[in-house]
């Protein structure tokens, strides 16, 4: 968090970008777009474009990491170098790979991993374009792309990040706001059990604001859930018409 | 393979223990370890500080070397937070390159450090630009016996508190101290079978469903949150966590950072 320098964060009730505090910026979802992949999910969360890819269940390599009760679910968060403004050097680096970790830990608990001993199930989400909020629009666009891919899921998880903003409780950062803010709190959770099964901080936050903006992005994930659920039956519906035009009824 | 089931078997006996209100070492379920802290005890390092935590032990050197400030804020020092798993801290510690563990145990560490403002990276500028004070926080686990997040952020609390700007050395002139300006504790509790338990050990940690870290400062405010574990929680759960972690951090912190410095 750098200092809040002469940034107006709120005028007239509404953020930089004219959004009220509780208002989500545009989401795009695209099911199935991907080819190759079992699965795959592409997620637009206002300027950030991230793609996600799902392979397996298959073997687990090495086979020394298998685990002989459940698939162990593998998760790479990588950003594209030209994603940023400043180039990014190829590669993990200590923040994908934590990134990496928070964001399998949210999707393991919807998985039925105890299906597939032994095997892998491989997620594999691309930051095309960095606007802030890319673990929330990574962890959105696997979960559909692990549904494309017919994973056995119990449910789907949605994910959003509030933060605190010129002394409000905003919702889904900015970059601007990310980066000039007080505080920034990404989660995640299964929306239709209310189960949270990631949760990050850093920044700043009393305990009330806390608690403010854990509501307010439970909230959230109950709209983001929606849309990803339209867009993964508007996927399997289209298929179906398709098919059933081929078929000349 | 054979570890494996002795991993089970270990799970059990804790989940066991804890259904009739008991820990393995006898601790209330919102107990701390007996907790010592030392300072002071390296004297390559700017500032050190060891930590015992029960039978973990952490130690923390600050190191304060002059570089080159990032492009984006040529008016700031730098800090950078590292850990070490070294393998002769555990038998499941391997050597080679940072795993996903220790990278997220130094980026929590460092997410409390940087959440509350402890340092005021704008007094580490030395030339705007061109040289600034690199604050290295470097976290060297030498015994994990659990819970080494409390261990490390409390041992870099304390290093930084005691750190001594090494002027002389780059021939330069300027304070000698370091200001610190809050005092974040991190607490971490377990969920295990919907019970809370402060400070886990090893075989509390493997047998619980999700582990939390909510660090906090001096004015009760938080300054990070870490959820671990690939099982959801309810935002009870949540919530009631978080107010039992501000309020263990303010018992550490009356007990071991309110010193005069």
């Amino acid at each position: 968090m750098k200092k809040e320098g002469e940034i107006e964060f709120i005028k007239d009730g509404k953020r930089v970008d004219g959004r009220s505090f509780d208002e989500l910026r545009n989401i795009k979802i695209d099911v199935g777009v991907l080819k190759r992949a079992d699965g795959s999910c592409y997620f637009e969360l206002g300027n950030n474009k991230v793609l996600a890819a799902v392979y397996g269940p298959r073997e687990m390599h090495p086979r020394h990491a298998q685990d002989a009760k459940m698939a162990v679910v593998k998760f790479r968060y990588n950003m594209a170098p030209f994603s940023v403004d400043d180039r990014k050097r190829p590669g993990p680096d200590r923040r994908s790979v934590e990134i990496s970790k928070v964001s399998r830990e949210a999707l393991d608990p919807v998985i039925l991993r105890e299906y597939y001993p032994k095997a892998a199930i491989e997620v594999y989400v691309e930051i095309l374009q960095s606007d802030a909020g890319t673990r929330t629009a990574g962890i959105n666009a696997a979960s559909v792309a692990l549904a494309d891919a017919g994973v056995p899921m119990r449910d789907l998880v949605s994910s959003v990040a509030v933060g605190k903003v010129g002394g409000e409780i905003v919702l889904d950062l900015n970059a601007v706001e990310d980066n000039y803010g007080e505080a920034d709190m990404p989660i995640a959770m299964i929306a239709r059990r209310n189960t949270i099964t990631a949760l990050q901080m850093d920044g700043n936050l009393t305990k009330d604001e806390f608690e403010k903006g854990l509501k307010l992005a439970m909230k959230a994930c109950q709209q983001i859930y929606e849309l990803q659920r339209t867009a993964l039956i508007g996927r399997y519906n289209k298929g179906e018409s398709a098919k059933l035009k081929d078929s000349g009824t | 393979m054979g570890l494996e089931i002795m991993d089970d078997v270990r799970k059990d006996f804790v989940r066991n223990m804890l259904s009739e209100g008991d820990r393995e070492d006898g601790r209330g379920f919102r107990e701390y370890r007996e907790i010592s802290l030392k300072r002071d005890i390296m004297n390559k390092a700017e500032g050190s500080a060891c930590v015992k935590l029960g039978d973990t032990e952490v130690l923390v050197g600050a190191k304060l070397e002059v570089g080159s400030p990032f492009p984006d804020s040529p008016t700031e020092g730098v800090l950078i937070t590292n850990a070490e798993l070294v393998p002769l801290a555990s038998p499941e510690f391997e050597s080679g390159p940072p795993n996903e563990k220790s990278i997220q145990l130094a980026r929590v560490v460092d997410r409390g450090i940087r959440g509350s403002g402890v340092i005021d990276l704008g007094k580490l500028c030395i030339e705007e630009g061109e040289k600034v004070w690199i604050l290295f926080l470097d976290i060297h686990v030498l015994d994990n016996n659990g819970n080494l997040v409390d261990a490390a952020a409390l041992g870099a609390i304390a290093a930084l508190q005691n750190i001594r700007v090494p002027n002389e050395k780059y021939g330069l002139t300027g304070e000698e101290t370091l200001q610190v300006h809050d005092t974040p504790v991190a607490v971490t509790m377990v969920e295990i079978d919907g019970t809370i338990v402060v400070d886990p050990t090893c075989n509390e940690e493997n047998a619980a469903t999700n582990r939390l870290t909510a660090i906090s400062n001096a004015d009760g405010s938080l300054s990070g949150l870490q959820k671990t574990g690939s099982y959801g929680m309810k935002e009870e759960t949540i919530v009631e966590m978080v107010e039992l972690g501000i309020e263990k951090a303010g018992e550490i912190r009356e007990k071991f950072l309110n010193v005069p410095s």
